[in-house]
C-alpha cells in the first residue's frame, strides 16, 4: 500500500531478465534466479550462471526467509517529504551463504538488530511487489 | 629488465585547479588550465604531447560527473595524439593511468596527458538539487534498481552496510571512525586547493548530523568544480625533463561484482581491492611499512579503513586501532594518511587528489603539510572498481 504522505518511491523498470523478481509477490512467494545445471542460486539475476557458465537458469521458490547480514538507517531525507528514519538492510537468504537481497525492514529502527531473523512481506506499488523484509516472529507459515 | 609495464613510465608533470563549488570556470576551460599546467611543469610544450586520456570521457547524463571528452580536450588544446583513450570502466578513476602506461610502454606514445574535470557543483546548482542514484526517468533501471526502490538514493547506504558490519565484527567506534575526517581537515587547511579549511574537532564530528548510520555528515566527501592533470612519460624521455622522475613502482588493479550489484563477503571488507593489493605489492621489492606517506580513496570515511586493509598496510580489523588518536596517521606519524585533504576535505576531484597529492609530497610541494624526506607514497582509488600504485622517487 502506497504511503501518500510520503514522495513516491522510484520503482524499478521491469526488464527481461529481473521482473520475476519484482512480480513475484503477486504469487505470494519470493523467487530467487537458480542454476538449474550446478544448483547455485544467484541475486541479481544474470543471463547465464555466473558460477559455471549454464544458461540453465530460471527463478525458483525460495522460503523468503533469512537473516539481517548488515543494516543502516537512514536519516538524510533525500527527497522533500521523504520519510525518516528507515532502515535499508542486505538480508542473507537462507537458503544459500552470501545469497543477499538488498531491502526495507518494516519495523522500527530501535528494534533492528544485525543477525535477526527476518521474513518476506511483499509491498505493492502499481505493478512492482517489493520484497520487502520484517521481523521473523515464527508465528506465521511464509 | 623486468617485464612490468609501470617501469618503463614516469610521471613527470602535475597540476590542479582549486576546488569550486561553483567555479567560475567551465569544465572545458578548467581542464585547459590544468592540462596546460602539467605541460608545463613537465618542461614541455603542447606539441610535445602525443597521448591523452581522462576518466570517464563524456557522457550526457548531466550531473557534472563527465564533462569533457579527451578529443575536445586535445582540440582545445591544439594536439594531435596518437593514442586516446576515454574510460568508464574498469579499475576505478586510475584506468586511464594504467592504460597510458601500457601505451608508453608499447610505444605508442611517448608523453601523455591523463586529466579529470568534474563540474558537479554546477550541475547540482543548475538542477536545484542533488544529483541522487534515482535519475530523471521514471523507473530506475540497471544496478540501481536493487537499492533506488528501498529509498537507498546515494551510495552512502550501501557503504553504511559496510562500515556498520565493520563496527559489529571489529568493536571499532565513532571516534575512530571520525579521526579520518579530522586528519582531512587539519591536513586540508595547509592545501590553497582544498575546499573546506576550517578546523574540525571529533567533537564537531560526532555533533554533525547523522545521515545513514553509522556515518555522519563528515564522513561524506563533497561534489565540486575541479580538474586534476598528470602528465605521463616514457622513462627514457623522463630523463631530462623539468622534474625529478617519479617512478611508478607498481601498480595494481581489479574488479569485483560490486559493480553489478553482487557483493562478495560479509561486508567487513572490499575482497577485490585486496586483489588490487595483492598484484600491487607482487610487482615491488618495497614493503607497506617502506611507505612515507598514503593517499587512500575517501569517497566516504569507511572506504579509507577497507582499504588500508586491503592494501596490507594494517592487517584485517585493525585500521580501526590504528587512526585511532590521530598520531599514527598525522604528518610527523608513522603512516601520514591523506596530506592534502582527501576528498573528505578536499573535494571529490574523484581519485585525482589522492594522486596529485602524491606528486606534492614526492615533488616537495607540501609546505605547511610536506611530509619530511618524502620518497614513496602509495595511492588507491575507487569504492565499486579498483587500483593502487605506489610512487617512488629516487
Amino acid at each position: 500500500m502506497a504511503d501518500t504522505s510520503s514522495p513516491a518511491r522510484k520503482l524499478p523498470r521491469l526488464e527481461p531478465e529481473t521482473a520475476f523478481y519484482w512480480t513475484c509477490g503477486a504469487q505470494g512467494v519470493l523467487r530467487i534466479q537458480r542454476c538449474g545445471d550446478c544448483g547455485i542460486w544467484q541475486h541479481p539475476p544474470l543471463p547465464r550462471c555466473a558460477a559455471c557458465t549454464s544458461e540453465a537458469v530460471a527463478p525458483e521458490p525460495v522460503s523468503g526467509k533469512g537473516r539481517i547480514a548488515s543494516y543502516t538507517v537512514n536519516h538524510e531525507a533525500w527527497l522533500p517529504g521523504l520519510d525518516v528514519p528507515f532502515v535499508f538492510a542486505a538480508v542473507e537468504l537462507a537458503e544459500q551463504r552470501e545469497l543477499y537481497v538488498f531491502t526495507n525492514i518494516l519495523a522500527p529502527a530501535g528494534a533492528v538488530r544485525a543477525g535477526m531473523a527476518v521474513t518476506v512481506a511483499f509491498e505493492q506499488h502499481e505493478d512492482v511487489w517489493l520484497p520487502m523484509f520484517r521481523p521473523d516472529t515464527g508465528e506465521d507459515a511464509a | 629488465m623486468t617485464p612490468y609495464p609501470e617501469k618503463e613510465a614516469c610521471i613527470t608533470g602535475a597540476a590542479q585547479s582549486q576546488a569550486g563549488r561553483p567555479s567560475a570556470r567551465s569544465a572545458l576551460q578548467l581542464t585547459a588550465d590544468t592540462c596546460l599546467a602539467a605541460i608545463a611543469d613537465a618542461g614541455l610544450e603542447p606539441a610535445d604531447i602525443d597521448g591523452i586520456a581522462t576518466y570517464p570521457g563524456k557522457s550526457p547524463e548531466g550531473g557534472g560527473i563527465a564533462p569533457v571528452s579527451p578529443s575536445e580536450a586535445a582540440a582545445m588544446l591544439g594536439i594531435e595524439p596518437r593514442w586516446i583513450l576515454a574510460s568508464a570502466e574498469g579499475f576505478s578513476h586510475m584506468a586511464p593511468v594504467f592504460n597510458a602506461v601500457t601505451a608508453l610502454a608499447c610505444g605508442l606514445a611517448r608523453h601523455v596527458v591523463v586529466f579529470r574535470t568534474v563540474a558537479q557543483a554546477s550541475a547540482r546548482m543548475a538542477a536545484r538539487q542533488s544529483t541522487l542514484m534515482a535519475g530523471s526517468r521514471s523507473r530506475v533501471e540497471g544496478n540501481n534498481a536493487w537499492t533506488v526502490p528501498f529509498n537507498a538514493l546515494s551510495p552512502i547506504n550501501t557503504f553504511a552496510l559496510y562500515a556498520q558490519a565493520y563496527f559489529a565484527k571489529y568493536g571499532a567506534s565513532e571516534e575512530q571512525l571520525g579521526m579520518i575526517a579530522v586528519n582531512s581537515r587539519r591536513n586540508a587547511a595547509h592545501n590553497a586547493n582544498a575546499i573546506y579549511r576550517k578546523p574540525l574537532s571529533l567533537e564537531d564530528y560526532l555533533a554533525a548530523r547523522m545521515i545513514s548510520t553509522p556515518l555522519r555528515l563528515y564522513d561524506c566527501d563533497s561534489h565540486i568544480d575541479g580538474s586534476t592533470a598528470i602528465v605521463l612519460s616514457r622513462a627514457d624521455a623522463a630523463r631530462d625533463l623539468r622534474n625529478p622522475p617519479l617512478h611508478i613502482e607498481a601498480m595494481g588493479m581489479a574488479v569485483g561484482g560490486l559493480w553489478a550489484g553482487h557483493h562478495e563477503g560479509d561486508f567487513t571488507a572490499l575482497p577485490a581491492a585486496g586483489k588490487a593489493g595483492a598484484m600491487l605489492w607482487q610487482r615491488t621489492a618495497l614493503k607497506p611499512s617502506d611507505m612515507d606517506c598514503a593517499q587512500i580513496y575517501d569517497g566516504f570515511s569507511i572506504h579509507v579503513w577497507l582499504w588500508m586493509e586491503a592494501l596490507g598496510l594494517v592487517p584485517r580489523g585493525e585500521a580501526c586501532r590504528f587512526v585511532e588518536g590521530g598520531q599514527r596517521i598525522a604528518l610527523d606519524g608513522e603512516l601520514p594518511l591523506n596530506t592534502g585533504g582527501g576528498q573528505l576535505s578536499g573535494g571529490r576531484f574523484h581519485g585525482y587528489g589522492h594522486l596529485h597529492e602524491a606528486t606534492v609530497q614526492l615533488w616537495g610541494r607540501g609546505g605547511g603539510r610536506q611530509v619530511r624526506d618524502a620518497k614513496t607514497c602509495i595511492i588507491s582509488n575507487g569504492g565499486y572498481g579498483y587500483g593502487a600504485m605506489i610512487l617512488r622517487r629516487d
